[in-house]
């Protein structure tokens, strides 16, 4: 719901960066978005393209991830993937857990010329 | 060429959040923010835990609303100071929002701010704003479900107030789902049934409140 402020930080950073390493262009922007972010990925590009005309990083190709939840069983020690909702460890269906990924924004690397 | 980055992108936000609780932590002053759904009953709730305060602390509220001043004027109808804060349009509060409007408060004369944020299970759990503790307020006939359909904001949350819990069995709303999912997600979060209108529950939740009041 409020990708477009989202949007506007990436170009702030990614401009940021571009500057401290001297690029003249940024080609494509490595992004990890958590599911538990509820960010929708489609829509961070298409507000990217309209607020980055005219900066440095204007026709960057976002390359969004989107990371899985992940949990850690404290029970049975296992690390699993599951989705949203099923907060309970998929290989010994205990409910003690710990959440180790899921909640990530982050921008994590760009392609610069 | 590829450039490491690894920066948050709400790093902006997360600054300025820290900025916030330093200056009141300096001040003594306890910021919440409470979040749910519209409807939920927060700003019913934070005028009953307000009037069984108020004897003893002095208490301001910042009031979000995508529009208007409704809830507003109700506290300010109480006496409390207060301040609007209307996001025209945007689904959350932001850090930089809380930072100018702070001043419009005397921090010296203030012992806690409530936060009202927007009516949302979604966006507000995303944004961290100089509170000390984050509320969530889920009331009965949203459903039994919501824990598992919005986690984040039951992670964050060190509180969550059931409300509207009398009418709890016309809604067949099964309570140890909503305890045993947030729970899951949170083993530190408190629950705490409360009925907003006839002040069921509101002391069990002051008592524990009490706890993170700064002076």
């Amino acid at each position: 719901m409020h990708e477009l402020a989202i949007t506007e930080n990436i170009i702030k950073i990614c401009s940021e960066e571009a500057a401290k390493n001297k690029a003249l262009k940024v080609k494509k922007i490595k992004i990890l978005v958590g599911e538990l972010t509820g960010l929708i990925p489609e829509t961070i590009q298409y507000y990217f393209d309209i607020a980055s005309e005219g900066t440095k990083v204007e026709g960057a190709m976002l390359n969004i991830i989107k990371v899985p939840l992940k949990i850690f069983c404290n029970g049975c020690k296992n690390t699993s993937v599951v989705k949203i909702g099923a907060f309970t460890c998929p290989i010994c269906n205990g409910s003690d857990i710990k959440i180790l990924g899921g909640n990530e924004f982050l921008i994590e690397s760009m392609e610069v010329d | 060429m590829d450039i490491k980055v690894v920066r948050q992108i709400l790093e902006w936000n997360e600054d300025c959040h820290k900025e916030l609780q330093k200056e009141l932590n300096e001040k003594k002053v306890l910021m919440v923010n409470v979040m749910g759904s519209p409807g939920a009953g927060k700003t019913t709730f934070i005028t009953n835990v307000i009037n069984n305060l108020k004897s003893e602390f002095k208490i301001g509220v910042i009031e979000g609303d995508i529009a208007g001043k409704i809830d507003a004027e109700k506290i300010a109808a109480m006496g409390i100071p207060v301040v609007q804060l209307n996001t025209e349009g945007a689904c959350h509060i932001e850090a930089m929002s809380i930072k100018n409007i702070l001043p419009e408060f005397d921090l010296d004369n203030l012992d806690i701010i409530f936060i009202e944020n927007i009516g949302n299970l979604v966006c507000p759990a995303e944004f961290d704003i100089g509170e000390d503790i984050k509320i969530v307020i889920l009331s009965i006939p949203e459903g039994d479900d919501k824990v598992e359909k919005y986690p984040l904001m039951f992670m964050k949350s060190s509180a969550l107030v059931l409300s509207k819990y009398d009418i709890k069995d016309y809604f067949k709303f099964d309570e140890n789902r909503v305890k045993n999912n947030a729970l899951k997600l949170n083993k530190d979060i408190k629950i705490f049934p409360v009925n907003s209108a006839s002040g069921y529950g509101v002391e069990e939740f002051i008592k524990w409140f009490r706890n993170y009041i700064k002076r």
